[in-house]
């Protein structure tokens, strides 16, 4: 059945994405928050994670261009950028954000430019499954039935 | 029956229960939201800490609890977190990425009620709503438990090791009021009934300027070891005061003295290096010396203040640390030249010298200012409200004696100096933005130490920048205008420190700094006082720059107490900005010149040099540092009863905050209400 398809779908596509570490347990409880009263709750935290990620990935890239790098200042967008990972479930870039803050400690401006090519490699994977997951969400719903969950 | 509506409503908690959330980063935010939803509570929402603030203080009854994280732009989150304590008494949860262990410490010696690690976990947020019950059982124990005071007080007073908030503390405490309740059962019910049940909240006092007055004096009298709540509320003898609300107002004051001194301690260094004067000075304008300062019209004040800060119980109080590192901070070549200005005929070497002694460590003013912050402590402490009246004092007694500054709050950011910079300030102001800094140094003591740098700087560079009276004060006290003998100090302490800039950095370095930047982190707010130019500003951002660190009461990697470090931030101090120019004009000097309060500084042995400087600076550093506190609690009190305790602080902290970003008049204001003259304060001899 279309249905049954699309879920089988949804599950063989968004439980590797927990296996890999790309989403932990956190973005469960994301899901686990969305219900009647908050219908799209998943989608409006996932959209805000995208728009600040990106802001925060520019500035970063902005930052860490001066000739003078301002290490503060990176730490600080790190900072917020692995808070809001670790909020969404995003694993895998919550631990390339701790890794970078090591080198802003360090005022390595080398390993800050590996670790923000890293961060941005990570954002775009996850923003990417995330967005896949969102559609075949969307694609259940219109066929009527539920999401399952990975609960 | 109106107690049983009220248990009716009481049974409901914690759904309900009004959460407030602070969290800078938006996706955390909408999480924690989604999440106490989901536990049933109200939730609001802000990303700003400023703005949460503005909400408590619209009501103070409007939430029930606070969360919030630590790693903000606005405001370090400890910060608010002291602010939300000393002001509403609100149980604050701590939120934050970070769980190493120090910081949790840090946390939870700030007073918060729990630390919780993000991404926090619903399970958690389910608990919550125990530590407003735990703080409002604890609350009503203390009201009700008149037999127990004592050992009531014994809690109290273990617990006022800062560590109050701490859930074993409240534990522990409850648990101890809980046994000795027993033995008063009936009155505790009869009292909980007689209370308002329902919301467990007693009805808070305010703590006005009049009563924080008393309650300080029956501190003093008793001895601040001694002082246990019973017999302070004996001897204020005031109606519908229970003992529970002097003992909760004990503990944040003790708190507050514990704050006062440790950056006391450090700015006694700095004090002591200026000659003790800089302090004293700093504490007057702190106290009330601003108040009076102005009030008397200038130099004159100056002795008055200082006379009236002796009689204040205060210099007792000053820790021996501080007054170590005051005499340790004397001699400096500054103080020579201090020496020098003395010998001139010119009037105003008198004061100069009084004002030399204080400024002559030059470098040392910084850390005098340090020292002195105190006053600075007013975010943390309501009183800073009270600030903002003195404020337009300040313009009385300045106008007549040139110190205009004192209105313009400038100086009092710069609070180095006591209304004698200020004024030089004032008339500088023309000339500069950096004008505006030192004007800032001379208005509040506390600010004096943030300023003092960069007022220190400032004058430097005036001087070099060719400003007549600079040059002359440098050398020698011939400069006519008496404003030149007080920038002397300054410029000489340019001089011989080569740059003040540089000078303040080594300075800063010290361990006094800590202080300073805290200060200076208060400080940066006055400086955008209204005659603070661009410049001003700048220096501000630029030195300001980074977190300051508070003296820890308990530990030392507190942030900076004062609300405005986060937004001093943007204030960026730059103390070595030697381009600052010092433009003080000298006519300010000359008013210091009649100051006669100076002049007893100056006989101390300022001239004689460094080791009485010391003495005059310890005396002056103690006192100083004594009067700031004093200043600090008292300031509240002195205010024209407009201010309320809480009430009060409110609106300086947040006019701080504001007027980091507009005016400087805030800090200026604040400074002010610090300063307020002291009434006891007898006149300085001279």
């Amino acid at each position: 059945m279309e249905l049954a398809n699309l879920q089988r779908r949804y599950l063989d596509f968004t439980s590797p994405l927990f296996h890999e570490g790309i989403l932990d347990n956190q973005f469960t409880q994301l899901q686990q928050l969305q219900d009647e009263s908050n219908p799209e709750f998943v989608l409006e935290v996932v959209t805000l994670f995208f728009d600040d990620s990106e802001k925060l990935l520019n500035e970063l890239t902005r930052t860490l261009d001066q000739q003078v790098v301002d290490f503060k200042k990176v730490d600080a967008h790190v900072h917020q950028f692995k808070g809001s990972s670790a909020s969404i479930g995003a694993q895998r870039v919550k631990n390339v954000c701790m890794a970078f803050r090591n080198y802003c400690e360090e005022m390595d401006q080398e390993g800050c430019l590996t670790c923000l090519q890293q961060l941005k490699q990570e954002y775009f994977l996850v923003k990417n499954k995330l967005e896949t997951l969102f559609k075949l969400e969307q694609q259940i719903v219109a066929a009527g039935g539920s999401i399952p969950m990975m609960w | 029956m109106i107690v049983e509506e009220r248990k009716g409503t009481r049974d409901q908690f914690p759904v309900g229960m009004r959460v407030l959330a602070v969290d800078d980063n938006p996706i955390c935010l909408k999480l924690l939201e989604a999440l106490l939803v989901r536990c049933q509570y109200k939730v609001t929402t802000t990303d700003k800490a400023i703005t949460a603030l503005n909400m408590m203080r619209e009501n103070r009854n409007k939430f029930d609890l606070v969360i919030s994280d630590v790693h903000m732009p606005d405001m370090d989150g400890f910060k608010l977190l002291e602010l939300v304590g000393l002001e509403m008494d609100l149980p604050v949860i701590m939120l934050s990425a970070n769980g190493e262990t120090q910081t949790v410490m840090k946390g939870i010696s700030h007073g918060a009620c729990d630390y919780l690690l993000k991404p926090v976990r619903i399970e958690e947020l389910r608990n919550i709503w125990q530590h407003v019950i735990r703080r409002r059982k604890f609350e009503k124990s203390c009201c009700t438990d008149s037999d127990n005071r004592d050992d009531g007080l014994k809690v109290l007073a273990n617990s006022e090791d800062g560590h109050w908030a701490a859930d074993d503390h409240n534990g522990k405490i409850t648990k101890k009021r809980k046994d000795q309740s027993e033995a008063d059962e009936d009155d505790s019910e009869d009292n909980i009934e007689n209370d308002d049940p329902s919301s467990q909240k007693k009805p808070r006092v305010v703590w006005t300027i009049e009563l924080h007055r008393k309650f300080v004096a029956a501190v003093n009298q008793l001895g601040i070891d001694k002082a246990v709540p019973k017999k302070i509320l004996d001897l204020m003898n005031v109606e519908n005061l229970t003992r529970e609300n002097v003992a909760s107002h004990l503990q944040k004051y003790r708190l507050y003295l514990k704050r006062l001194s440790v950056v006391a301690g450090q700015q006694a260094s700095m004090v002591a290096a200026v000659g003790g004067r800089n302090s004293s000075y700093l504490n007057m304008a702190s106290l009330n010396g601003f108040r009076n300062y102005y009030a008397i019209g200038g130099s004159r004040q100056l002795p008055t203040v200082l006379g009236s800060l002796q009689p204040t119980g205060v210099l007792g109080r000053m820790n021996s640390s501080s007054t170590l590192a005051m005499q340790g901070l004397l001699p400096s070549p500054t103080v020579q030249l201090c020496g020098m200005h003395k010998s001139t005929s010119n009037p105003c070497n008198t004061d100069l010298g009084r004002i030399q002694g204080i400024v002559a460590p030059g470098n040392r003013q910084m850390n005098l200012l340090h020292g002195v912050p105190m006053n600075l402590e007013p975010e943390q402490f309501p009183q800073l409200k009270l600030l903002q009246e003195p404020r337009n004092q300040l313009p009385a007694g300045f106008s007549d004696s040139g110190f205009t500054v004192g209105p313009k709050s400038n100086s009092f950011p710069i609070g180095t100096t006591n209304p004698l910079f200020v004024q030089a300030h004032e008339q500088h102001n023309r000339t500069g933005g950096l004008q505006n800094h030192s004007v800032k140094m001379s208005s509040s003591s506390s600010e004096l130490l943030d300023f003092n740098l960069q007022d220190i700087s400032q004058f430097t560079s005036n001087n070099r920048s060719g400003d007549g009276s600079w040059q002359g004060a440098s050398g020698s006290t011939e400069d006519p205008t008496s404003s030149l003998s007080i920038l002397a100090p300054f410029g000489n302490i340019a001089l011989s420190s080569g740059n003040i800039g540089a000078n303040i950095s080594s300075v800063t370095t010290h361990a006094v700094t800590k202080p300073f930047d805290e200060f200076a982190n208060t400080m940066a707010a006055p400086l955008h006082d209204a005659i603070t130019n661009n410049n001003i500003n700048n220096h501000v951002r630029s030195l300001n720059g980074n977190t300051m660190a508070m003296p820890p009461v308990h530990d030392d990697s507190r942030p900076s107490n004062f609300s405005l470090d986060n937004s001093i931030q943007s204030w960026d101090y730059s103390i070595n900005s030697n381009t600052v120019s010092s433009r003080y004009s000298n006519p300010l000097l000359s008013k210091l010149r009649t100051d006669e309060a100076t002049a007893r500084f100056h006989s101390s042995g300022i001239a004689v040099g460094e080791k009485n400087l010391g003495a005059t600076a310890v005396v002056q550093g103690n006192f100083g540092t004594s009067l700031v506190r004093q200043d600090c609690m008292i300031d509240r009190s002195t205010v024209d009863g407009q201010l309320k305790f809480k009430g009060g602080y409110e609106s300086e902290n947040s006019r701080l905050h504001s007027g980091i970003n507009s005016n400087g008049s805030c800090l200026a204001d604040v400074v002010n209400s610090m300063v307020k003259p002291v009434s006891t304060f007898s006149v300085f001899p001279g």
